[in-house]
């Protein structure tokens, strides 16, 4: 059981993918500029991730390993249209807004990875863990940047008034390099240096 | 002077290792280096060509910026009574005007700056380092005389800690302390760093300055170089813009101020002559391309006009040549400065968005001199090699 926990915690903090594998940056750049726009795309990765490793683990032992790479990318791609379709009708002004990132979950190199790097060889019950906790990881991130981005870029927390700006009459001057994407690399980079701070085994070696 | 040294002997043993105050001993050695040359000297066998070291590095660089901070003085507070209605304002009043905007900004960055550096050097065991006296004197002198403090606290806490202590303090930033913190102001708060309304100082408030447009803005606008005015609405000349009596960021109107400076830190064999004059042939040589194709007025507006506007000369003397973050080969240092010249002319003559281009020239390039280097050790190495028929 402690090896299945290990699964499921390790990409929340010491493998992370987003700040350790450096993956999916470019979603984490993206769909930041907002907390509840990152909770939904979240929700959306985790839904997509975790079965399509449960899925290709079903699969793996009758994929020809010539034509692996397009199976995957056949099962996650019908995954992401299904997550796209389900937000569309229940969430459209979310769904809106994430307008292409929801398709380009499938070009996310964590869900790619993980499905070529754990799901290919191993059963469907630790996939589906390793799927959820890489999401989860992913998720983290996501929504710490977005909630410092949404509260220094705009003031506001889920589109809540947290501190008034000044252009409603408030005191708050917000800070225009939030809303740009060089502020989630900030963001991104600082938490990085938090996380190698607490936990010095993530830092390289130097040579 | 004696009491002030046997009162810091005094308290030494406190700081040293073992005393009950070991932890602050950065703080200590920064008072009594700051006041006294080190006693210390070298253990292991050195060969000293010269006794040069990083205080008296920096202390040029500060006294190389004298002449520009004092224009600084001088202009901020010249700009604000003309605009008030002052006819021709005296020195001594100026430059008390003037030091009302700039002093606070320059405690502002001291103070908030200092703390992040004293933070580091308590928390990472080494002694504070001097490089900060510069980065603190060049960093008001590049922000408008409206800024509000806390932007200039926040500005500077940004640029210190980002563009210096992440990469491991002075000596491994990537990137120029003082310019980071600008553009961090320049792309969070664009509204008190740029525009017309923030060049010339108004005590009132900063959300209702004096419209002062830049030179800059005015070419973009069409206005030909010859028809640049004043807020007051009087034409300047070219000689106006070389001395320093236009509106603009606090120290860096004065072009003449700027080489002066530039005289001393060429002299003093601390700023490299090789960025300053490939900056200077760059941006020439780019300008006069641009000359010979014009389809419009920005394009036909001659180098010297773009050498005494914006803040093209003190970015050439004082911030791309800063040794850390410049290219360090000499071959190296052409190709940087080259392009800074050029790129800052292209960022002016054709984007909207940045009337200004030298700090995105000079900060785009502070991210390649290391490439740079590296190609040209490798050309060197390869050249060596073919020499000696190993390849």
């Amino acid at each position: 059981m402690s090896n299945s926990k290990k699964i499921l915690i390790d990409p929340l903090h010491i493998n992370n993918p987003i700040t350790l594998q450096v993956l999916g940056i470019c979603s984490a750049l993206a769909v930041t500029t907002k907390l509840e726009i990152a909770f939904v795309m979240a929700g959306a990765l985790t839904f997509v991730m975790t079965s399509s490793n449960v899925i290709i683990s079903l699969l793996r032992n009758k994929i020809p390993p010539s034509i692996r790479i397009i199976t995957q990318l056949a099962v996650i791609a019908s995954l992401v249209i299904i997550a796209d379709q389900v937000l569309a009708a229940f969430v459209y002004q979310a769904s809106k807004q994430l307008s292409v990132f929801v398709g380009l979950i499938i070009t996310n190199c964590i869900v790619m990875g993980r499905a070529e790097a754990f799901a290919m060889a191993n059963p469907p019950g630790p996939s589906a863990i390793d799927g959820l906790g890489n999401s989860l990881g992913y998720s983290l991130i996501l929504i710490v940047v977005a909630f410092f981005r949404e509260l220094f870029g705009s003031g506001n927390i889920m589109g809540f008034e947290i501190m008034p700006t000044v252009n409603n009459g408030g005191w708050y001057n917000p800070n225009g390099i939030m809303v740009l994407s060089p502020g989630a690399f900030f963001i991104i980079g600082f938490i990085i240096w938090i996380q190698r701070w607490i936990s010095p085994s993530m830092q390289e070696e130097t040579n | 002077m004696k009491f002030l040294r046997k009162q810091l002997d005094k308290i030494a043993p406190n700081f040293e290792k073992g005393g009950k105050l070991e932890k602050w001993y950065p703080l200590y050695e920064a008072a009594d280096s700051f006041m006294y040359t080190p006693g210390h000297s070298s253990k292991a066998g050195a060969h000293v060509r010269d006794g040069i070291d990083m205080k008296r590095l920096m202390m040029t660089v500060v006294i190389a910026l004298i002449p520009a901070t004092l224009m600084a003085f001088w202009n901020t507070g010249l700009q604000e009574l003309r605009a008030i209605g002052t006819d021709t304002p005296g020195m001594i009043e100026s430059i008390l005007a003037g030091a009302w905007h700039f002093l606070p900004v320059y405690i502002t960055t001291l103070a908030v700056g200092g703390l992040i550096e004293a933070i580091f050097a308590i928390v990472r065991k080494h002694e504070i380092n001097e490089g900060f006296l510069v980065t603190s004197l060049l960093f008001p002198l590049i922000l408008p005389p409206d800024i509000p403090l806390w932007q200039v606290g926040l500005g500077i806490a940004f640029g210190v800690l980002v563009g210096k202590e992440i990469f491991g303090g002075t000596g491994f930033n990537v990137l120029n302390p003082a310019l980071t913190g600008r553009i961090f102001l320049f792309f969070a708060y664009p509204g008190q760093i740029s525009g017309d309304n923030v060049w010339i100082a108004n005590r009132e408030g900063w959300t209702d300055g004096v419209s002062g447009t830049t030179a800059l803005a005015q070419f973009y606008n069409g206005v030909a170089p010859e028809a640049l005015t004043a807020p007051t609405g009087e034409v300047l000349t070219w000689w106006d813009y070389f001395i320093g009596w236009a509106p603009g960021s606090m120290g860096e109107t004065s072009t003449l101020a700027c080489l002066i400076g530039a005289a001393f830190l060429i002299l003093s064999k601390v700023g490299s002559w090789r960025i300053m004059l490939s900056m200077f042939l760059g941006m020439v040589l780019t300008t006069l391309l641009f000359n010979a194709v014009a389809v419009n007025d920005y394009m036909r507006v001659g180098w010297q006009w773009h050498l005494v506007t914006g803040g093209f000369t003190f970015g050439m003397v004082f911030m791309a040549t800063d040794p850390v973050s410049a290219a360090s080969t000499n071959t190296g240092r052409w190709i940087y400065g080259f392009m800074i010249g050029a790129l800052t002319v292209l960022v002016r003559v054709f984007n909207p968005a940045y009337p200004e281009g030298v700090m995105l020239a000079i900060i785009f390039m502070n991210v390649f001199a290391p490439t740079i280097d590296y190609y040209v050790v490798k050309a060197n190495i390869k050249r060596r090699e073919q020499r000696l028929e190993l390849q």
